[in-house]
């Protein structure tokens, strides 16, 4: 090491070659994201041969096996995917921006190396022990409160889930309140603001892109999430109408269903065509937050 | 630098999980051929089913050393779609062949045989704390379908019913659907539950819950009825008797309205090994692995069935 060795033909040829290697890496991923929407698009089309695509937006009876007559409306299930997301997102926000700021503010050095790594250890734990969390504890839990048969309701998979988005919330939005140049923090105290002031009218401001980039990308982990709102929401397949019903949501139904529907059947294309719905719900989801990141980015430098 | 490389591989190899996982892939690589000689017999299917075939596999296994059958569950469709697409050997169901099903069969090639190994009495369930003590099966059907909403309407309690089921891919669903709600369409307020475990799990815990299980499952490991459940007593309509599934003479003679056969099917005729563990499920010992179980001993019509098949 240390000494730079002179390029022959040899060395030209290695670092083109590295640099293809590392070229092709970064096009494959653009390849699978790619193959993965036409194999959707592909095995969803023969579905609307018997399904008219308006059905299927629009009615909230989803039934592909009923003896009366199947139907495949989707709405139920959107209207319930979408209402979990959001009552995650209601909890989880305000609880991971307060500890963004609590971290990269006020907590000492000792405690922020203390709770960083905790934080980002509730991101590995496994979705199942997470629902059956919510089967055994949580849920029980909601039904006593509001007095409740049972706690298998929308509400006990928007917990579960805002618990998931945590640690994606905190360590973006912390991150970003960390990229605001000390230069701003300085002129805030400077001009006589208090600490409270400084975090509140300067800090945040100057970081919100990252703090709302940080909710679009915890919003995309909680409308993928399948396993624990399976196991936590009582999957009936009624149009909700409120946090203390069960609901069931796109994921949970792809879950149930899929592993026994017959191959090549419109049951299975109606699967894929949910597939492909989740699929572009998240991809706009984290294109946005991706988008409004390299923006503040942009603004910082 | 290479001599740091080198310190690096000593500590790599100093380091005893990477050991233990070498020497557990070096341990499972020399094994491998002689667990692949064992004949192994894949079995697949109802959830009702899979202690029973489970508990049968086992004292099988242990009659006849050598041998290996692996049971899993996941639902009859399930197990019936593995027939289909020849991912398993024998396929438990607790309903009958559907006539897509059959279609999809022939299409492929598959020429399903049937055996009925037991008979099972489709046990309607409620929490221990719910006064009711009998329904009748129009009743029940009211139910799932969601036309009665509310115990008071039964005489019981003011308080909204809690419906639990079971999943489109089990038999259970089906057939309570096909035969008690006159292939109605169920209730989209019915909570799908993972399985009967699930569903006696729930009940336990809802006081305003009611559900559908084998009768099987109402049995704890020692052959105790599990605690905190009732289990109603079924009338086939307003002017009959009523029955509860748990009542062995009422099962056998039909009088108990909602009992159906339990089955297994294989691709074509079953091979030497396959038959001759069905035929241990079917012969006296089998069947009294049935009855200690929960389930009920198969007919002698049903019985003559499976000789036919068997041949």
């Amino acid at each position: 090491m240390g000494t730079v060795k002179k390029k022959g033909i040899l060395g030209d040829l290695k670092e083109s070659l590295i640099q293809r290697l590392f070229q092709t890496s970064g096009l494959l991923a653009i390849i699978v994201l790619v193959g993965i929407f036409a194999l959707l698009l592909h095995t969803s089309i023969p579905a609307f041969r018997e399904v008219s695509l308006k059905e299927f937006l629009t009615s909230t009876r989803w039934d592909p096996t009923s003896p009366e007559r199947p139907e495949y409306g989707l709405l139920s299930m959107l209207a319930s995917t979408v209402m979990v997301t959001f009552g995650a997102l209601l909890v989880a926000f305000p609880v991971g921006v307060a500890v963004a700021a609590y971290l990269s503010d006020v907590a000492s050095p000792r405690v922020r190396e203390l709770v960083k790594p905790v934080v980002e250890l509730l991101a590995a734990i496994p979705s199942v022990v997470v629902g059956f969390i919510g089967i055994t504890l949580v849920g029980p839990l909601i039904a006593k409160l509001f007095n409740l048969s049972h706690g298998l309701t929308a509400l006990n998979g928007s917990l579960l889930l805002a618990i998931m988005a945590l640690p994606t919330i905190i360590s973006i939005s912390e991150d970003s309140l960390n990229a605001v140049p000390v230069s701003y923090v300085e002129a805030s105290l400077a001009l006589g603001a208090n600490r409270w002031q400084t975090l509140v009218r300067v800090k945040i401001p100057a970081a919100l892109s990252g703090i709302i980039a940080s909710m679009m990308l915890g919003m995309g982990r909680a409308i993928g999430e399948t396993m624990t709102v399976l196991m936590a929401t009582g999957n009936a397949r009624a149009f909700p109408h409120g946090f203390l019903q069960s609901v069931r949501t796109l994921t949970a139904n792809i879950a149930i269903e899929l592993g026994e529907v017959p191959y090549y059947t419109t049951h299975y294309y109606a699967l894929f065509a949910i597939g492909l719905v989740l699929f572009i719900l998240t991809f706009f989801v984290n294109l946005t937050a991706d988008v409004i990141l390299e923006k503040q980015k942009r603004k910082l430098r | 630098m290479k001599k740091s490389l080198n310190r690096d591989w000593k500590k790599l190899w100093a380091r005893p999980g990477i050991l233990a996982l070498l020497v557990v892939t070096l341990a499972l690589w020399l094994v491998s051929p002689v667990l692949a000689q064992k004949k192994m017999i894949q079995v697949k299917g109802s959830d009702t089913m899979v202690n029973l075939v489970q508990i049968l596999a086992e004292e099988y296994m242990a009659k006849k050393p050598g041998t290996a059958i692996a049971v899993l569950g996941g639902g009859s469709g399930t197990g019936i779609t593995a027939i289909i697409n020849g991912t398993c050997d024998l396929a438990n169901h607790s309903r009958e062949w559907k006539p897509k099903e059959l279609d999809l069969a022939y299409e492929k090639g598959v020429r399903p045989r049937v055996f009925a190994i037991a008979v099972d009495a489709l046990s309607i369930i409620v929490n221990e704390k719910n006064p009711l003590e009998t329904l009748t099966m129009a009743q029940v059907g009211s139910i799932f379908r969601g036309e009665i909403k509310n115990w008071k309407v039964l005489g019981g309690p003011d308080q909204k019913i809690s419906l639990y089921g079971r999943q489109s891919n089990s038999g259970t669903y089906s057939f309570l659907q096909e035969h008690v709600l006159n292939n109605k369409n169920y209730s989209p307020d019915v909570k799908e539950m993972n399985g009967n475990a699930q569903i006696i799990e729930a009940v336990t815990q809802d006081l305003a819950g009611i559900g559908y299980v084998g009768v099987g499952y109402l049995y704890d490991e020692n052959g105790q009825l599990r605690k905190g459940l009732k289990v109603l007593k079924i009338k086939k309509d307003d002017n009959s008797p009523e029955y509860s599934p748990l009542d062995k003479e009422a099962v056998y003679s039909a009088k108990y309205a909602i009992s159906r056969p339990l089955y297994q099917c294989t691709n074509g005729k079953p091979s030497a090994a396959l038959a001759d563990f069905i035929r241990f499920e079917l012969s006296p010992e089998g069947q009294a692995i049935v009855e200690k179980e929960g389930f009920f001993k198969i007919g002698k019509e049903l019985m003559e069935l499976n000789e036919k098949n068997l041949r």
